[in-house]
């Protein structure tokens, strides 16, 4: 029976995946130059994990006083983009709304590589690597329900497979130029949905879990991440979406982009709000809370290693706030790029270093210190967003050929397919 | 209980004893047939002690022949790495005891002889300069723990204006640390000592986030000790040699507590100002304490329920 399964029978699930994975090695020079300086970037951050390996977490600037970085901060954002994906795959799956159906899968492809590349920051920042498999309910002892961080293991291993899933059955139905069945489907959909909420909530959770850390502990947390993500995930489609219609022929309306920057307008301006209620809640009565927002705005002690990053993250958020606030420009594709810009960049700042690094400031003892990345964590973190990139480069490049084919066919053949399944 | 340790019994002695009534010594010795390979790319292991080392089970889930081996393992690499002869043992719990601990904040003086026998004793890292004991130089009249100075060092202890608190692990009865790690790596015995299995922390240092006492320490690099410092009387769960990449604690000196011993700190205290005891025994010390004295903890308000306290002479 396996033996049936595994033969390459036209139409079928081999067929499928060896056509799939065979369009990769079809591409023009800028696709093999970009896969080049990809891999370049990557095996440049392997040199300098392999370097980690050998010689212990000690490379990074960490410490006991500040025990999560760059690595954790990176992680924290990436989850937001991965949620995110929802906001196409809602209009798409829930409204019908074909132009946005047009480019679901693609949203899809950025969650997995958001969800791979998040993943392998955490695993880059394990100081034991190698007992990942200490993790594994069965052979391990997963320490569920009682740990966050197993919730988070579980949400986003399962968003990772939901996201796999349905793209590879609407792909396949499309391969073999049928319809993919609403039944089918929709169920998981309706899964996945919840599920990028979901991942985005326990990683707010897993900070705001702690008492022992006022700057993480509030409510406020949960929704903050969920309005940023809509912030930075939109911004990051947007421009993928460009270049996929620079660089295929397949179609992205511009109603789409227009969807994603109202989307994004809304959310950094309840984003920005956020910021403010914090900003008044820590400083019109300062108490031992506020310490590390103190520590993040103006300084501490002496050290103010962060202070110049947050305020540009507020100032490249204010200015992309503005520009999308006023529907000429934003309706403008170079200020809607110039915004989506400062706003990811702003956000990455904001929900990534400037998030988790203070959690650390002071010390639950007081003591007060700074946290550099060292160059090394830098390269290792460069490595592996190339990785995020790598995987949603080769996705999109497996699924636009099916997907235009589909476009290619006649209704009527379409139509007969589905009959006939 | 016959097999609880006795005070003037060597610890290996004890050891090899209990397990010899389990018959079990035979099997520990098989294990160290395997060839030596020595090999730096091993980490100072034999190729066989790294395989061992990299499939051994959670501490709870192992037989006793499993945590002979992995003992065995332990005393192995110290050997190879240091040359030192080292015991490494498994003394149980002895039951009807909860550890608990109490410093007279009047009586301390700041010499912080305390954190040195820690390091002696438990075995920490010298060039990391790992510290279980952190001594806080207060200013008087407030228990603001953010104006206090860690790292005073003037030319005489006490400083005028000043009074000293010493914080370690507060052995939380909730602690927030067991509840943060994904893989149980660091639970609470039934002694009431919050411990981690070295062997199976994955260095996410989670823990070392939720700790509100600043308690746990991360190897970032590889402990290095001299040989001559090594203190080779060690416990599994608690001064045995650490790998890299792994958080550690205070373990309230489990190698020396559980065979009826005082920790390092509290002999090296010159002041008397530190009482440890068992909880359960109302004859205790630090049962007096409790109910004669007034007694804060730190930061109570939190809820971990610290079975470390506090107190004054007035």
């Amino acid at each position: 029976m396996f033996k049936r399964m595994l033969e390459r029978k036209p139409g079928g699930v081999v067929d499928f995946m060896l056509s799939a994975v065979g369009r990769l090695s079809r591409g023009g020079w800028l696709y093999w130059l970009w896969l080049v300086l990809l891999l370049g970037v990557m095996g440049n951050g392997g040199f300098h994990y392999l370097d980690q390996l050998r010689h212990g977490l000690m490379i990074t600037g960490l410490s006991d006083q500040i025990s999560w970085g760059f690595y954790i901060a990176n992680f924290a954002f990436l989850v937001g983009i991965a949620a995110s994906a929802v906001l196409l795959v809602i209009p798409a799956y829930i409204f019908h709304r074909q132009e946005v159906k047009d480019v679901v899968l693609l949203g899809e492809a950025v969650a997995v590589a958001a969800v791979i590349t998040a993943m392998t920051f955490v695993m880059v920042d394990l100081g034991r690597p190698e007992r990942f498999w200490h993790m594994i309910p069965g052979i391990g002892e997963f320490n569920f329900p009682v740990s966050l961080l197993s919730w988070d293991v579980l949400v986003l291993t399962g968003y990772l497979l939901l996201n796999l899933l349905i793209p590879f059955y609407i792909l396949y139905c499309h391969f073999q130029g049928r319809e993919p069945s609403f039944r089918v489907y929709f169920p998981w959909v309706l899964l996945a949905m919840f599920w990028a909420i979901s991942i985005h909530t326990v990683t707010a959770f897993l900070f705001s879990a702690n008492p022992a850390r006022p700057f993480w502990h509030t409510a406020l947390l949960g929704p903050r991440f969920i309005a940023s993500a809509f912030v930075s995930g939109p911004a990051l489609m947007i421009a993928a979406l460009q270049i996929i219609r620079a660089v295929t022929r397949y179609p992205v309306s511009q109603k789409v982009m227009h969807m994603l920057a109202l989307i994004m307008t809304i959310a950094l301006q309840i984003s920005l709000f956020f910021v403010i209620a914090e900003l008044f809640t820590d400083f019109y009565n300062e108490g031992s809370h506020s310490a590390s927002s103190r520590y993040l705005f103006f300084g501490l002690d002496g050290h103010a290693a962060l202070r110049p990053w947050v305020w540009c993250a507020l100032g490249l958020n204010l200015l992309a706030v503005l520009i999308l606030m006023i529907n000429p420009l934003r309706e403008n594709m170079f200020f809607l790029n110039l915004a989506c810009l400062l706003a990811f960049v702003g956000i990455w700042i904001e929900k990534g270093m400037a998030l988790v690094v203070p959690g650390f400031i002071p010390t639950p003892l007081g003591e007060v210190a700074d946290y550099v990345p060292t160059s090394a964590e830098l390269m290792i973190s460069g490595g592996i967003w190339a990785m995020g990139l790598l995987v949603f480069t080769l996705l999109a490049k497996m699924a636009i050929p099916i997907e235009l084919a589909q476009r290619d066919r006649p209704a009527e053949a379409v139509a007969g397919a589905a009959a006939t399944t | 209980m016959s097999t609880n340790p006795q005070p003037d019994q060597p610890l290996d002695q004890y050891r090899r004893g209990f397990l010899k009534k389990l018959g079990l010594v035979g099997g520990a010795a098989a294990a160290t047939t395997l060839p030596a390979v020595g090999h730096p790319a091993w980490g100072g292991s034999t190729l066989g002690d790294a395989v061992g080392d990299f499939f051994q089970s959670h501490y709870k889930r192992m037989d006793p022949e499993e945590i002979e081996a992995a003992l065995g393992r332990i005393e192995r690499r110290a050997k190879k790495r240091l040359g030192v002869e080292i015991q490494v043992a498994n003394t149980p719990p002895i039951p009807g005891v909860v550890f608990g601990y109490a410093i007279n904040i009047s009586k301390c003086q700041g010499y912080r002889r305390c954190v040195t026998a820690c390091v002696e004793e438990n075995n920490q890292g010298r060039d990391s300069q790992v510290q279980y004991i952190r001594v806080l130089q207060m200013d008087k009249g407030g228990m603001n723990l953010e104006t206090s100075e860690h790292y005073y060092a003037p030319e005489t202890v006490p400083v005028d204006g000043k009074f000293y608190l010493p914080v370690q692990c507060q052995q939380c009865d909730d602690p927030p640390c067991v509840k943060a790690c994904p893989v149980q790596a660091t639970w609470m015995e039934p002694d009431g000592i919050v411990v981690i299995d070295y062997n199976w922390c994955i260095g996410c240092r989670y823990c070392m986030a939720a700790c509100p006492y600043w308690a746990r320490h991360f190897n970032w690099s590889e402990p290095q000790i001299p040989a001559e410092a090594l203190n080779p009387v060690t416990h599994y769960l608690g001064n045995r040699p650490r790998p890299r990449g792994v958080v550690e604690k205070c373990t309230f000196c489990i190698q020396r507590t559980r065979l009826g011993r005082q920790p390092a700190c509290q002999e090296a205290c010159p002041t008397g100002a530190r009482v440890f005891g068992n909880l359960l025994d109302p004859d205790s010390e630090i049962r007096y304490v409790l109910e004669n004295k007034t007694v804060f903890r730190l930061k109570e308000d939190l809820g971990t329920e610290p079975k470390f306290w506090y107190y004054t002479d007035v």
